[in-house]
């Protein structure tokens, strides 16, 4: 993570010094001269819309039951309590729910990227074949497949066979993450010169070496991508494990907040202080990835 | 997260068209391997419960056991149901309201977010924020907000339609699902706008300002024509992910009050507890039709325009 993968720093220190000189909207004069102080004012204030939220979501997991109960939802905790995340720590039982969660995002993050990085390989090597061309296309059918439409057959098939548990989850959203991922991935593999990986069988590597120690170091920017969508898609995913999995103790973390919809309605500060568990990490991620996030999305849908 | 899908399907676009010298070479057994687990896992999780639900369909299948072919009876008798036309009404019509919701504000933000202004990055920051926050979990905040901040701020304000839960209404329910699907939607939607907008030359611009245009002028007339790419792509794809609304529906009304707000993908998810399994197979298929639909659309609206 440290480390900034070439092709994508160069796109957005790009993207930075083409703001910088062709910041649209303004006038030239503008342009050369000071930034602006009124759109900077409003967009602060839109950006309220989404700092309020995630404020009173804060403010609410650190207040007492009391008067997380009676109080304005923007007043600050008074006194600060954690109680609220030692009882939802155990009403949830939010180390079970955690390990499942993390053990479904991490393995659908790798499956995905070690699936279609191996699919996207064969294919863009061997495009003068029918049957890889073809085979292209119909992993991409599935981007026009929504969830919904499978949901019931898929249902019933995961229970046949003894998937209906958090492995046939990430098997799941491994399949529908498949899609955009081949596309990006194949669409880069076009851009390594062959010359590379010739000089590396002239050298006596195997496809099987060529593909680990030449292609996937180099698919590094584009796998840091597909994991980030892998990972976002999976750890708030609650439609599908809400669905597939049967049996209730092996739920994962979006799915486990709707006991505060029923039992304990009324404890704020406990709900709060779980959905707020639930949702740090992948805000964590997010800061530290930010780059990746947003080239990601242009990417994907300038790809297309 | 699946609004960012990409798009376009097109030869022209597909990898390697060129490798002649290889033409005739037989291919390494190791590159089958390759391909392999991803054709098997995604016919068996994807294609087969696909062509397993169109099938179920046209029979009279309640889960498990014994079932007859019925032919198209389910399909007849979906088009006569009103709760099925009923979240068919709902659902188009909350996408199509969200999606111009969206799209507006989005495009609004983008041409703020690329002007010259401070903190320029701290605000796209924030901005992209909602994106990564789970949909069931943001709609169980705003469900506290929509249920107890806001009447009591409506109560204070003396305004009376507002002194109560808007998700108890009937009539206001769907406002809540858009205003909570717009919040997270909005900055994926976001971001490709920014794309675009960088994508101009500025020289267009300064062409613009000798001429005497105003930044209204040159907002409508020469920013929006030069994005057009992207706003296609945006409606295309925020319309078609809106349709499978879910997550946010549950966290906020659970279709209720009543049915008012129940979706397609809520109503299809019905089947499996209610007994008419076949049935609801029935409307997924219907609406894979229609999901296809407009895929096609998509796949002319958007050919040739995304290298704008």
């Amino acid at each position: 993570m440290s480390t900034q993968p070439a092709l994508v720093s160069e796109n957005i220190q790009g993207v930075e010094t083409l703001e910088g000189r062709l910041a649209p909207g303004g006038s030239s004069r503008r342009r050369i001269g000071h930034p602006s102080w009124t759109t900077t004012a409003v967009l602060a204030l839109c950006s309220l819309s989404i700092l309020i939220p995630l404020y009173v979501t804060i403010s609410m997991a650190f207040k007492t039951t009391e008067q997380a109960v009676s109080g304005s939802a923007f007043a600050l905790p008074a006194p600060f309590s954690v109680d609220g995340f030692r009882e939802a720590w155990s009403l949830t039982d939010f180390p079970r729910a955690f390990t499942i969660s993390v053990l479904v995002t991490a393995g659908s993050v790798f499956g995905t990227i070690i699936l279609a990085a191996f699919a996207s390989y064969a294919i863009s090597r061997n495009w003068e074949r029918r049957l890889f061309r073809y085979s292209f296309f119909y992993l991409l059918a599935a981007m026009f497949i929504p969830f919904p439409v499978l949901a019931l057959a898929q249902i019933r098939l995961t229970g046949i066979v003894g998937l209906d548990n958090p492995a046939g989850v990430t098997l799941l959203h491994i399949m529908f993450q498949l899609s955009f991922s081949v596309l990006l991935f194949t669409a880069f593999l076009r851009s390594i010169p062959m010359e590379l990986e010739e000089s590396a069988r002239i050298d006596g590597a195997t496809t099987w070496q060529t593909f680990w120690k030449l292609i996937f170091p180099l698919l590094a920017p584009m796998s840091a991508t597909v994991g980030i969508f892998a990972f976002l898609a999976s750890w708030n995913d609650f439609m599908m494990p809400s669905l597939i999995t049967s049996d209730p103790t092996l739920q994962t973390l979006p799915v486990v907040q709707s006991i505060f919809q029923t039992q304990f309605s009324n404890n704020y500060n406990v709900s709060f202080a779980s959905y707020l568990m639930a949702m740090a990490p992948a805000i964590a991620v997010y800061i530290f990835t930010q780059r990746w996030v947003m080239a990601g999305v242009t990417q994907g849908a300038v790809k297309g | 997260m699946a609004t960012t899908t990409a798009t376009r399907v097109d030869t022209a676009e597909a990898p390697r068209p060129d490798q002649a010298p290889r033409k005739r070479r037989k291919v390494e057994p190791i590159y089958y391997l390759f391909l392999l687990p991803a054709l098997v896992l995604f016919s068996l999780a994807i294609t087969l419960p696909a062509i397993m639900g169109i099938f179920y369909s046209f029979t009279n299948s309640i889960g498990f056991g014994e079932w007859d072919f019925v032919g198209l009876i389910n399909y007849q008798a979906m088009f006569s149901d009103p709760a099925i036309w009923q979240s068919y009404l709902f659902t188009f019509g909350f996408a199509a309201v969200t999606v111009v919701v969206v799209n507006v504000i989005a495009f609004l933000l983008a041409v703020g977010l690329t002007a010259k202004i401070r903190m320029k990055s701290a605000l796209r920051a924030i901005f992209v924020i909602p994106m990564v926050i789970s949909g069931i979990i943001i709609a169980y905040v705003f469900n506290y907000l929509f249920s107890n901040s806001v009447p009591a701020a409506g109560s204070s304000l003396g305004i009376s339609w507002l002194s109560e839960s808007i998700l108890a209404n009937p009539n206001l329910a769907w406002v809540a699902i858009v205003i909570v699907t717009a919040w997270q939607a909005i900055p994926g939607t976001l971001l490709i706008y920014i794309a675009g907008l960088l994508s101009i030359p500025g020289d267009v611009y300064e062409a613009a300002d000798l001429d005497g245009a105003s930044k209204l002028q040159a907002l409508l007339k020469i920013t929006l024509p030069l994005v057009s790419g992207y706003v296609v792509i945006n409606i295309v794809l925020g319309f078609k992910g809106f349709l499978n609304a879910y997550d946010i529906i549950v966290g906020l009304t659970n279709g209720g009050p009543g049915t008012s707000t129940r979706s397609i993908a809520m109503t299809i998810v019905t089947g499996f507890t209610g007994g008419d399994y076949a049935y609801q197979m029935a409307n997924a298929t219907f609406f894979f039709l229609i999901t296809i639909l407009i895929s096609l659309v998509q796949l002319r609206a958007t050919r040739g325009r995304s290298t704008l």
